[in-house]
């Protein structure tokens, strides 16, 4: 098995650092996640790209804030599905409006050009303000705090079992990957492979769920009857409401630049 | 980038399966729903190769066929923590996400589901593995475009080369999902038999 630092495979799956900055954790984690969410709701309404342009830079100045190191941040945005690269690319000919540029029959607009770049803007900005805020959260926590938000408790429930055995899985999952190599094999487009990752996948399975029902038992031993205590967490503070208050007038403030342009 | 009415009414749907699926599930089955969502998490990673390139699976048919109704809390948990940490996906299309991925899985839960009990053999299991693999997908490209479609029309060449992209995923998510309901099978039938396989 490949040497691990402690708690290293937690950070590669969630974004969580080992010492997160004393500014952010200082704040409630109620405060962050509705703050991520507030950010989501204003910037989904924006269309002027000079103002989804500033809304991108603060986002990106609180994941730098945050300590989310650069090249971290720019993986997680290369892999922006594939599935938007097409709709950008293909928007700009699809809109009518000036022609910008002329590729043998297809034309490309301004109008179209605009709004893929509006697309472009608001799908990362929103994304940053997540990374940054909710995703730098210990899942646990973050779990705790959607319950505090009014998430149904099983759903909450859920979300912590998951977010514990992602990281068991992962593991397991990255032991089996080197099992595999370990006897030659190699993946390639073919009917064996594929099979071959349907036994990972169902070996995956079986294994977690034999995990599952020994956790469940030792539960049961101590006294579990199927509900898990949601901690009390740190009460809101005044520095919460401050903060809040800057995020509002933030808010409106990009709002009102939108109605002005 | 979705238009509002597609939003809300995806939204809506998710929601309504989301409280269904809630109540159906009790306390007991929350672990196995977990390591599912977890299990969907992680193979989402994984990059799988067909012809010069590669897919990330979805595996909602399998999905479908273990959990039923919690198919839909499960895939909605892997789909927030993809959003919150990996930042894939996004959090306003949430809802439309969850639906385009879950009602696929309980269309295979439905139909595929009824038949796991009734094959014997590797070869016939295989191929209904396969069979809900490759309706999971197809069900969920179709209602990507449609929703992509719905949106606006500027969006519709844009649907046409997403539905193609969905071809080799197709490809090779039947052959996954064939090879491990054939590996449950043997290994651990209770999963796929139990009534958790079916809506009932």
């Amino acid at each position: 098995m490949v040497a691990q630092p402690p708690g290293g495979t937690v950070s590669t799956l969630t974004l969580a650092a080992t010492t997160p900055r004393p500014w952010l954790a200082g704040l409630d984690p109620r405060l962050r996640v509705g703050s991520a969410l507030a950010f989501a709701g204003v910037t989904a309404s924006l269309d002027e790209p000079a103002v989804l342009a500033g809304a991108l830079a603060w986002a990106l100045a609180v994941a730098a804030a945050a300590g989310l190191p650069a090249g971290l941040l720019l993986r997680r945005l290369v892999a922006l599905e594939g599935f938007m690269v097409v709709v950008l690319v293909t928007l700009p000919f699809t809109v009518p409006g000036e022609t910008v540029l002329t590729l043998g029959p297809l034309t490309a607009s301004w109008a179209g050009l605009e709004r893929a770049v509006a697309i472009a803007l608001r799908a990362n900005a929103i994304v940053v303000m997540l990374l940054a805020l909710a995703g730098t959260l210990d899942p646990a926590i973050l779990g705790h705090t959607l319950a505090r938000l009014g998430v149904p408790h099983k759903l909450v429930h859920l979300f912590l079992l998951t977010a514990r055995y992602m990281v068991v899985l992962h593991d397991e999952y990255r032991r089996m990957g080197l099992a595999m190599r370990a006897r030659a094999f190699t993946p390639g487009g073919n009917l064996h492979t594929w099979r071959t990752y349907g036994w990972l996948v169902g070996m995956l399975m079986v294994r977690s769920l034999e995990r599952s029902r020994r956790i469940l038992d030792a539960m049961r031993c101590r006294g579990f009857q199927g509900r898990l205590h949601l901690l009390a967490q740190a009460p809101w503070r005044g520095t919460d409401t401050a903060a809040s208050l800057a995020v509002s007038v933030l808010l409106a403030g990009f709002l009102t630049l939108e109605g002005l342009a | 980038m979705l238009a509002a009415p597609v939003l809300l009414g995806s939204g809506l749907l998710t929601a309504t399966a989301l409280a269904v699926a809630v109540r159906r599930l009790d306390y007991e089955r929350i672990p196995q729903a977990a390591v599912l969502a977890a299990a969907f998490f992680v193979a989402s990673l994984a990059s799988v190769p067909v012809g010069p390139g590669s897919v990330h699976l979805i595996l909602n048919g399998l999905i479908g066929l273990i959990l039923g109704w919690a198919a839909v809390p499960a895939i909605l948990v892997a789909l927030v923590m993809q959003v919150t940490f990996f930042g894939h996906g996004g959090l306003l299309v949430l809802g439309a996400n969850t639906f385009n991925i879950a009602a696929p899985a309980l269309v295979c839960a439905a139909l595929v589901g009824p038949f796991m009990g009734r094959v014997r053999g590797g070869a016939p299991l295989f191929a209904l593995g396969a069979l809900a693999g490759a309706l999971g997908v197809a069900l969920t490209g179709a209602l990507v475009a449609l929703s992509l479609a719905l949106s606006d029309p500027a969006f519709l060449p844009a649907a046409k080369v997403i539905l193609a992209t969905y071809i080799p995923l197709l490809l090779a998510e039947a052959a996954v999902t064939g090879g491990a309901v054939v590996f449950l099978r043997r290994v651990a039938p209770e999963l796929l038999l139990r009534r958790g396989g079916s809506l009932a």
